[in-house]
């Protein structure tokens, strides 16, 4: 069986740069493939929704022309999940631009690329459902039904690795693949070297935040993993960092339900009898892992929908005795906005977020707060109408100015108001889908187009 | 003693867009075992001390490769919506902290 090295420099493509030093040491290593992830539902509902990126194009365009650069040099692919963070077809089209544009400017001779779109029109969720499809929610969520989709904008269905081990078997050196499986981007050209599914998504399960399955804690720092059909070993690059049994072991449970089961289309990996050993300094091995086929092939939707726009205002309080009664100021303030514009919940929202006092935790914080010596406060407000909405967010936080309170002192104005102005913020989107879709095809929801850029 | 004497990570993080996951992580096997051990946390003690039904709290599983202990409990409303405080889930864990360990 052919080993099979492959470096990663990136959890999150674009969000802040990749360190240079550690991938080019990674680049040095002898890899067979760079692959990096670029997409999040971390990121909240808003990009998905709105169809924007959340992270600047200058990174996102610095990342890849490293990675693209290397790749050509080193004459090895390269593969990008999830991109520009949404993974939806705007995301694809924009970094096959910026391909396009890095190949250009470096005057990169000629090179395969495949782009794999997988957004899924509302309408053609819809339509599967009047088939007959089942939507079904996950981790409890209830399942899909058509008023879920009339409130959901958009919709990316999430790849496994079939669309992409049909585009390497096609000899491509670039793939800009939509939203993604993480650990599908990694597993798939181990699967076509002929490695076992175990191995293949618990090296991308282990991979996919790069240096955060290393000791000590760093980001943007490249890992290289190698599967040789003994196991999968990874070594941190960075020259103050390791791969140990406890540093791959806790990154195994990062970001999870429980951290025993990834589940990719078809199938779940089973990590529960993963065995973890330090082979050299900087390299841990681990073996044991196993793959449970599904009897049928399930595909991720991840859907987002608007719900209203939104707008903060910024305001601050320092006298003690207004502090100490805050919530009846707050109190008094919403009430204000119950008498002119009717029930808060009804046609509009407002939310007081209290810095100091419980803003952070809400309704999870255990501990009684200590009176702070200041505490400040932000105070948003969604309404389907914006300038509804500013006008309801500018009174909702003039109010804590003018706070009634019937021992206080300072009768010139209970609030510190940083700057008297109502912020326009993203509208408020809402997660509508986190379901799972039965297909015949794993291939069936993606669309794929091969193109030759450069001279 | 106190938890956060005994762990070196205590972390909290979105597990999908629908949970938080906290991970108590021991560097060292005797401690480890000592907080494992001690029984103190556990399902229903994780949903006392945030104040949440059992219910919630839809994982608990110790995992021992790791050293580490781990919970998740399912958000009332999914992460960014209206009136979001913390997107990422990331500042959840401090009230692990000050758990008495025996």
């Amino acid at each position: 069986m052919k080993t099979v090295r492959i470096i990663t420099p990136t959890g999150h493509l674009g969000t802040t740069p990749l360190e240079k030093a550690s991938f080019e040491r990674g680049c040095a290593a002898s890899p067979d493939f760079i692959v990096a992830d670029s997409g999040s539902a971390d990121i909240g509902p808003y990009p998905l929704g709105a169809d924007r990126a959340a992270c600047d194009e200058v990174w996102q365009r610095h990342d890849l022309e490293h990675m693209l650069l290397a790749g050509r040099r080193l004459r090895i692919p390269l593969i990008i999940g999830s991109a520009s963070d949404t993974g939806t077809d705007r995301g694809v089209d924009q970094y096959v631009r910026l391909i396009r544009e890095i190949a250009a400017e470096h005057r990169l001779g000629p090179f395969r690329l495949a782009k794999i779109y997988s957004e899924i029109p509302v309408d053609e969720v819809r339509r599967r459902l009047k088939d007959g499809a089942v939507v079904r929610g996950l981790n409890g969520r209830p399942d899909c039904d058509a008023a879920t989709l009339d409130r959901t904008d958009r919709i990316v269905s999430v790849m496994g690795t079939e669309p992409i081990r049909d585009v390497l078997r096609e000899g491509v050196d670039v793939v800009i693949a939509g939203r993604s499986s993480d650990c599908a981007i990694f597993a798939a050209p181990l699967l076509e070297a002929g490695h076992s599914l175990a191995d293949a998504f618990f090296c991308g399960k282990a991979m996919e935040c790069a240096s955060f399955c290393g000791e000590p804690f760093m980001g943007k720092e490249t890992i290289l993993g190698r599967v040789d059909g003994t196991g999968v070993y990874l070594t941190a690059i960075h020259p103050e960092q390791r791969c140990t049994p406890a540093s791959v072991a806790s990154h195994a449970m990062y970001e999870r339900l429980n951290p025993f089961r990834e589940y990719v289309p078809g199938g779940y990996l089973d990590m529960s009898k993963c065995s973890y050993e330090q082979v050299d300094p900087k390299t841990t091995r681990v073996t044991g892992q196993t793959f449970v086929a599904s009897p049928s092939t399930w595909i991720k939707l991840e859907g987002s929908g608007k719900v209203a726009e939104r707008a903060l205002f910024i305001t601050g309080i320092r006298d003690p005795y207004t502090i100490a009664n805050l919530d009846r100021v707050i109190g008094w303030a919403r009430a204000k906005l119950t008498e002119r514009f009717g029930p808060v919940g009804g046609t509009y929202n407002v939310f007081y977020h209290v810095y100091g006092k419980n803003a952070v935790m809400e309704a999870l914080e255990p501990t009684p707060a200590t009176a702070p010596l200041e505490v400040g406060i932000v105070v948003e407000v969604t309404c389907d109408d914006m300038a509804r909405a500013e006008t309801i967010c500018h009174i909702a936080g003039k109010n804590l100015f003018y706070a009634r309170l019937p021992d206080v002192k300072g009768t010139a104005g209970t609030a510190a108001i940083m700057s008297d102005e109502v912020l326009h913020a993203r509208p408020a989107y809402e997660w509508t889908l986190n379901h799972v879709m039965e297909v015949a095809d794993p291939r069936e929801l993606f669309r794929t187009q091969l193109e030759t850029i450069g001279a | 003693m106190k938890l956060v004497e005994l762990a070196t990570t205590i972390r909290s993080k979105n597990a999908g867009v629908d949970h938080i996951t906290f991970d108590v992580i021991c560097r060292d096997r005797a401690n480890f075992e000592r907080v494992r051990d001690s029984g103190v946390l556990n399902r229903g003690a994780v949903a006392r001390l945030f104040g949440v039904d059992e219910g919630r709290v839809t994982d608990f599983v110790v995992f021992e490769p790791a050293n580490a202990i781990k919970f998740t409990i399912r958000r009332l409303r999914p992460s960014g919506s209206m009136g979001e405080s913390d997107l990422f889930g990331a500042q959840q864990y401090a009230p692990l902290f000050d758990v008495e360990i025996p």
